[in-house]
C-alpha cells in the first residue's frame, strides 16, 4: 500500500552550504523528484523529524534550507558533508504552473521554495518577477542565484533597508500589485506578510497560491495536527489557492494550532 | 430498492450509516470532522481528549510499515475543557459526536465524562488502550477488574451511551469486554492497534521516538477481526469493529463477525475522505444482491455457521 516515497531512507550530506549567519541549505544524494512547494520530512534521529520544503532539485542532488531556531533546526544545521539524514517524502500538492505573468513573494527561507518554482517557470518560457524579502542585506536567501536566473526581475527588500529597497515585502508587493498587470501571486514567507498580500491580490481579483506552514507530525493526512479550517497543511496543501485560503480565513495569517490542538494566535 | 436502509442503531445511539472514523484519526478539529460526516460517516470520533493539553511524543511519530503503518503520536490533545468548543460546533450542525476520551485516575475519567456529556455529545468512548502512553499511565485494559471499575464509575457520571474501547495487546481480550459489559458499557470498540516497532539499519535505531507504536492498516485486519468474533460470542452488548477497515468488503467481514458498525482510520491515507462514500455504496449494493434491508440483519451472521 506505500509508495516509496513513505518510507525512510538515508540521504548523505554531499555539500553544506551557510546561505547567510543563519540559514544553511544541506545538500544531500538523493533520487526523488518533487515539484516546487513540496516538502520532505527530514529526520535527524535522536532528535526530531520536521517538514522542509525542498530548496533545489539537481540530478539526484536535492536540498533543503534551514534557519537554525530550533533544537532540531541547529542540528541540521551543525551536519557536515557525508553525514547522514533520514528522509522521507515528497509529500504534499506543490505549486502550480499558471499565469504568464506570475509575481513571486517570498521571504525570509520562503525564498527557498519559490526559487526552485522560479527555475522550472523559467525552463517553461514564462518570465517571473520576484520579490525577496528579508530582515537585512546579509539575510537574503539566494541572491546570486536569482539574480543569475531574473536579472533586474529579482527585487530585494530588507525591513532596515540595508540592501534593496527599504520596508516590508508585503508593503512592495502591493505596491507593485498596483503598477503591475501580474496575473498570478506566488507566496511562501511569514503568514502575516502572505495574508495582507492575499487581501491586496483579492480585492484585485488576482489568483494567489501560498505555502501555509502548520504543525506536521504524522505527513500521512491522518493525524490531523495540521489542520487549518477543513484542511490538512500536509496533504490536501502545503499549497493553498485563493479558493481554499477564502475558506480558512478565520485562521489564516490570525490562529494556528500549536502541538496539543489548541488555538493560539499567529505571531509571524 | 429503495427499501435499503444503512440506518444502524448502536446502544441507542441512531447512525445513518455504519462507519465512523477511528479516534486519533482526524479528530483535531471540528472542521476536519465535519469533512469526514460529509463523506458519509454516520457519526465522528474525537481525538482521544484528557484532563489536561499533551503535546504528545516528538516525531517520528508515524511509519509506513508493510501492509499498514505504525504510530506513537502519544495522544496530543486539547484536553477536555479545550475542545468544548470544537463539539458544540459539530452539534449545533447536527453532527452526531462520540467523544473519545482518556484518564490515569477514576476522577479523571468520572469528570471528563461529565464534562463531555454536558458539551452535548451523543456518546463516550472510552480509550482504556492506547499503548503509545503505557509507561506513563500504565495500560488500563489488560486488567479486568480496574476496566470493570472505571466503566462502573463513568456510568455513573453519564446517561450518554458509553463506548469501552479494548486493547488486543492481552491475553484475553473476552475477559477484559465481560468486565466493561458487568461495568454497564453499553457497546465495545475492538479494537485499538496493535503494538509493534520498527527499526532502521542505516542509523542502527528505532524509528519511532517512543520506540514502540501501534500497528495500523490491513496488516491489522485479521487480529481486529478475531476480536470481534471472540466478544460477540460472550458479550451481548453491540460491538464497534475497528482495525483495518479500508472496504465496503472490509466492513462486511467485521459485521459478519458481530460488528454493528466499524471505525475507519489508516484507509484514509490511501483512500481519502472518499473511503467512508465508498464503504457505504458497496454496501449498499452487497445487502442489494444478497436482499438485506437492514444492517442488523447481517450482524454476526457469520456465527450461525
Amino acid at each position: 500500500m506505500h509508495t516509496g516515497a513513505d518510507e525512510t531512507r538515508a540521504a548523505t550530506i554531499t555539500r553544506v552550504v551557510k546561505e547567510t549567519p543563519d540559514i544553511t541549505t544541506l545538500y544531500f544524494r538523493d533520487e526523488r523528484e518533487a515539484i516546487p512547494g513540496q516538502y520532505f520530512m527530514i529526520w535527524v534521529p535522536g532528535v526530531d523529524e520536521v517538514p522542509m520544503s525542498i530548496s533545489s532539485m539537481n540530478d539526484g542532488e536535492n536540498s533543503v534550507s534551514v534557519r537554525a531556531v530550533g533544537e532540531t533546526t541547529r542540528a541540521l544545521a551543525e551536519l557536515r558533508t557525508g553525514e547522514r539524514i533520514g528522509v522521507r517524502g515528497p509529500f504534499g500538492n506543490g505549486f502550480r504552473v499558471e499565469g504568464s505573468r506570475p509575481l513571486l513573494v517570498g521571504g525570509g527561507t520562503g525564498i527557498a521554495t519559490l526559487a526552485v518554482l522560479a527555475e522550472k517557470m523559467v525552463s517553461a518560457g514564462i518570465r517571473p518577477t520576484f520579490l525577496a524579502g528579508a530582515r537585512s542585506g546579509n539575510q537574503v536567501l539566494f541572491r546570486d542565484r536569482l539574480g543569475k536566473l531574473l536579472g533586474d526581475r529579482l527585487i530585494v527588500s530588507t525591513d532596515d533597508g540595508s540592501y534593496g529597497l527599504r520596508g516590508l515585502a508585503s508593503v512592495h508587493a502591493s505596491e507593485m500589485m498596483k503598477a503591475n498587470s501580474f496575473d498570478h501571486i506566488y507566496l511562501c514567507g511569514p503568514e502575516l506578510m502572505m495574508a495582507k498580500v492575499f487581501e491586496v491580490a483579492e480585492a484585485k481579483r488576482v489568483p494567489v497560491q501560498a505555502s501555509l506552514e502548520r504543525y506536521i507530525k504524522c505527513s500521512f493526512g491522518l493525524c490531523g495536527s495540521c489542520a487549518i479550517g477543513p484542511y490538512r497543511v500536509c496533504k490536501d496543501g502545503p499549497v493553498f489557492d485563493s479558493e481554499m485560503l477564502r475558506k480558512v480565513k478565520g485562521e489564516f495569517g490570525l490562529r494556528r494550532m500549536d502541538q496539543a490542538g489548541r488555538m493560539i494566535r499567529a505571531d509571524h | 430498492m429503495s427499501k435499503i436502509s444503512l440506518a444502524v442503531e448502536v446502544a441507542g445511539l441512531e447512525l445513518r450509516s455504519p462507519t465512523m472514523n477511528a479516534s486519533g484519526v482526524l479528530g483535531m478539529s471540528a472542521h476536519l470532522l465535519r469533512r469526514v460526516y460529509e463523506a458519509g460517516a454516520g457519526a465522528v470520533v474525537t481525538k482521544s481528549l484528557g484532563p489536561e493539553p499533551r503535546a504528545g511524543h516528538p516525531n517520528p511519530t508515524m511509519v509506513a510499515v508493510e501492509g499498514g503503518f505504525l504510530n506513537a503520536l502519544g495522544l496530543p490533545n486539547p484536553g477536555v475543557d479545550g475542545f468544548i468548543d470544537e463539539i458544540k460546533e459539530l452539534k449545533g450542525e447536527g453532527i452526531p459526536v462520540v467523544a473519545s476520551f482518556f484518564g490515569s485516575s477514576v476522577m479523571d475519567f468520572e469528570r471528563s465524562a461529565r464534562v463531555l456529556s454536558e458539551a452535548g455529545v451523543d456518546a463516550l468512548e472510552i480509550n482504556f488502550s492506547c499503548p503509545n502512553v503505557e509507561e506513563e499511565m500504565g495500560m488500563l485494559a489488560s486488567d479486568a477488574a480496574t476496566v470493570e471499575r472505571v466503566t462502573a464509575a463513568i456510568r455513573g457520571a453519564t446517561d450518554n451511551p458509553i463506548f469501552v474501547k479494548l486493547s488486543p495487546n492481552v491475553t484475553d481480550i473476552v475477559e477484559i469486554a465481560r468486565a466493561a459489559e458487568n461495568g454497564g458499557a453499553d457497546a465495545i470498540t475492538a479494537g485499538n492497534t496493535l503494538k509493534g516497532m520498527a527499526v532502521d539499519i542505516d542509523f542502527r535505531r528505532p524509528v519511532l521516538a517512543n520506540v514502540t507504536g501501534g500497528l495500523s492498516g490491513p496488516a491489522l485486519k485479521p487480529v481486529a477481526l478475531r476480536c470481534v468474533w471472540e466478544i460477540a460470542e460472550s458479550v451481548h452488548i453491540p460491538i464497534i469493529g475497528c482495525g483495518g477497515v479500508s472496504t465496503w468488503r472490509d466492513a462486511v467481514e467485521f459485521i459478519l463477525c458481530g460488528a454493528s458498525a466499524v471505525e475507519v482510520g489508516t484507509a484514509i491515507r490511501t483512500h481519502g475522505f472518499e473511503v467512508f462514500r465508498d464503504i457505504n455504496k458497496g454496501l449498499t449494493s452487497f445487502m442489494e444482491k444478497n436482499r438485506f434491508k437492514s444492517i442488523e440483519e447481517v450482524v454476526g451472521l457469520a456465527h450461525r455457521r
